[in-house]
């Protein structure tokens, strides 16, 4: 209760930001020869949707979030973020990875701060702070250090340390890949109630057919490497979702269908 | 409902413990004698080598042998005192404790040593002095023996702090830029693995004073460790850590300063404890060779007088300083390193 009164009481703006990837290409090289990783891919996202990448492992699509992010700069396109282009990382699109790469040597509350502190706005926006922490029910864990935490309760600071930014566009990049099945689908239904409540702009990547359906609005689907849009499919159930709804099993079939999976339903 | 169970469960609680308190006591009575035990033959011991001192004549000319054993008599009384207080002595008691197996070796040990030099001569004498003629030299020779460890702990701090702070601030930038890594990896691999000393003859000419010499030497035999372990502490930092940073904001000021560097620092202790190793190599051979003061100079000293007695003061008042040295880095390590606790077995 009081957690949620003091969560409450900071103002969000619950705004996403619309994002466009035009035509982009990208590839790598290795060994010095060029392996193309995304072919053309085309799509936009409009605030406060919430879309779920899925492909076959390794086709690129965390490549795609890379270039989001702007970690990387594409071979070939653009990506607009409220028609902006994109021109390297900044905090309005924050990622969350599969791991949860917490600061070793930093306390839980030292890395939800690690945003404000590197945009030099921390000695105001303390509260902000607190009030991330609360959101993902760890307050009593802020003066922990990230050894003393469980998967789930590392890849929860993560997801504050994001949160703390208010960011447009969330990004993540499998973060709930690497934990145990419960505490998976404790987290999915965390990270749906958070993004109905702040309303930002969610882009998932993950190989969790289930997943996807269960959290996102539509549902894009990769092909093999190098990714293209396969399929991009709405997923017209509300909030909140239950798994066992026959409409998403039907979703299910076609998707493993698309994926070449169908065999095994 | 609630205020009666709560009182109930108080009661219940301060009953238990005076249960306790009133088993207690005996039994912690009971066990204190063969807990005990180690520190009271501890103290026996103590009793016997200041036994030792008195007991047989010298065979040589020490003025310190009846104030030596009057010490150990002293230290004997107060071990045993301490043992029969037991645990109203609280942390101090378990202190002993641990410690009384060591107290009781080091007796018998120094009884050895007493009867070897001071009583039979077993020990050619000159070479082995007892060990009243070490107190001699720390009762007798003390100005000058303080004058050389202020001059060491003055040399070697100067040197260390210079060679550490630009051992770090190198291997940062190596680790950071690849630019500055083309230009000074090389240098390092050239001039780093020459052992510090080899640079004596030159170094003291080209400087001005030995004093300076010496101070170049000791923050080269510092530097270099420091500089190449930061290095590679900085290269081997995730660059997952990196990423996120960069995608909260981070500045490159920022990533060097709060993801580089703290990622760094387990290396980075490591290079400072082997930077003391060795320059405490360079700063002895400096002394002995080029400064006309300090412990190694002492050491020096003593033995072209033959004074080997001096030269064991000497060598003890430098262990001691250099373990104390080392146990000041891994304070400061296990304080700074906190969030390594768990992590990492020491």
């Amino acid at each position: 209760m009081v957690a949620h009164a003091l969560a409450e009481a900071v103002t969000y703006p619950a705004v996403g930001a619309s994002l466009d990837v035009e035509r982009i290409s990208h590839a790598f090289d290795i060994d010095g020869s060029v392996l193309p990783v995304l072919d053309d891919v085309n799509f936009s996202v409009k605030p406060g949707e919430f879309i779920a990448l899925l492909g076959p492992s390794g086709c690129g699509k965390s490549t795609l979030l890379r270039l989001v992010a702007g970690l990387e700069a594409p071979r070939s396109g653009v990506l607009r973020e409220d028609g902006d282009p994109v021109t390297g990382p900044f905090p309005s699109r924050v990622v969350v990875f599969q791991d949860p790469t917490l600061f070793p040597w930093r306390t839980v509350w030292n890395n939800v701060a690690l945003g404000l502190e590197a945009q030099g706005i921390l000695k105001t926006q303390r509260h902000r702070v607190d009030a991330a922490l609360d959101l993902v029910g760890l307050s009593q864990f802020r003066n922990a250090y990230p050894h003393q935490l469980s998967g789930g309760m590392a890849q929860r600071v993560a997801l504050a340390r994001a949160l703390v930014n208010d960011p447009k566009i969330l990004i993540l990049d499998e973060p709930l890949g690497k934990l145990d099945s419960l505490t998976r689908i404790t987290m999915q239904a965390e990270i749906v109630a958070l993004w109905q409540r702040k309303g930002f702009t969610t882009l998932l990547v993950t190989h969790d057919v289930e997943e996807a359906l269960f959290l996102a609005n539509r549902v894009i689907v990769f092909s093999d490497r190098p990714a293209r849009i396969k399929a991009d499919i709405a997923v017209d159930r509300p909030y909140p979702r239950h798994r066992g709804d026959p409409r998403l099993a039907e979703l299910r079939r076609n998707i493993l269908g698309l994926l070449g999976l169908d065999a095994t339903w | 409902m609630s205020t009666y169970s709560a009182s109930k469960t108080v009661a219940l609680a301060q009953s238990a413990e005076e249960g306790a308190a009133l088993s207690g006591r005996p039994l912690s009575l009971a066990f204190s004698l063969p807990a005990g035990g180690t520190g009271v033959f501890a103290s026996l011991a103590w009793v016997g080598f200041g036994i030792s001192c008195l007991w047989w004549p010298d065979i040589g000319d020490w003025t310190r042998t009846h104030q030596l054993a009057a010490a150990a008599f002293v230290i004997s009384g107060a071990i045993f005192l301490a043992t029969v207080a037991g645990s109203r002595l609280g942390r101090f008691n378990t202190g002993l404790q641990r410690r009384a197996p060591w107290l009781l070796v080091s007796a018998l040990f120094l009884t050895l040593w007493e009867v070897a030099t001071a009583k039979f001569g077993w020990l050619p004498l000159p070479f082995f002095p007892p060990p009243q003629s070490i107190i001699e030299v720390y009762t007798d020779d003390l100005p000058k023996l303080l004058d050389s460890i202020i001059a060491s702990v003055r040399l070697q701090l100067g040197g260390y702090v210079i060679g550490a702070t630009v051992g770090f601030l190198t291997g940062v930038s190596i680790g950071w830029s690849r630019s500055v890594g083309y230009w000074v990896h090389p240098v390092l691999r050239f001039i780093g693995p020459l052992p510090a000393t080899a640079w004596l003859p030159i170094a003291f000419f080209t400087f001005p004073s030995s004093w300076s010499a010496s101070t170049f030497l000791i923050a080269l035999a510092t530097g270099f460790p420091v500089t190449v372990l930061t290095w590679s502490g900085v290269a081997s930092v995730s660059n997952a850590y990196y990423d996120v940073a960069r995608t909260l904001g981070a500045k490159p000021s920022f990533l060097v300063l709060k993801v580089a560097i703290p990622a760094a620092l387990p290396h980075v202790f490591v290079g400072l404890f082997m930077g003391l190793g060795s320059s405490f190599a360079v700063l002895v051979v400096a002394e002995m060779i080029g400064v006309k003061a300090g412990l190694g100079w002492y050491l020096q000293w003593a033995q072209g007088w033959a004074a080997y007695a001096n030269m064991y003061a000497a060598l003890i008042v430098m262990s001691l300083l250099c373990s104390g040295a080392i146990t000041l880095l891994f304070r400061t390590r296990d304080r700074l390193l906190i969030w390594q606790k768990g992590v990492v077995k020491w």
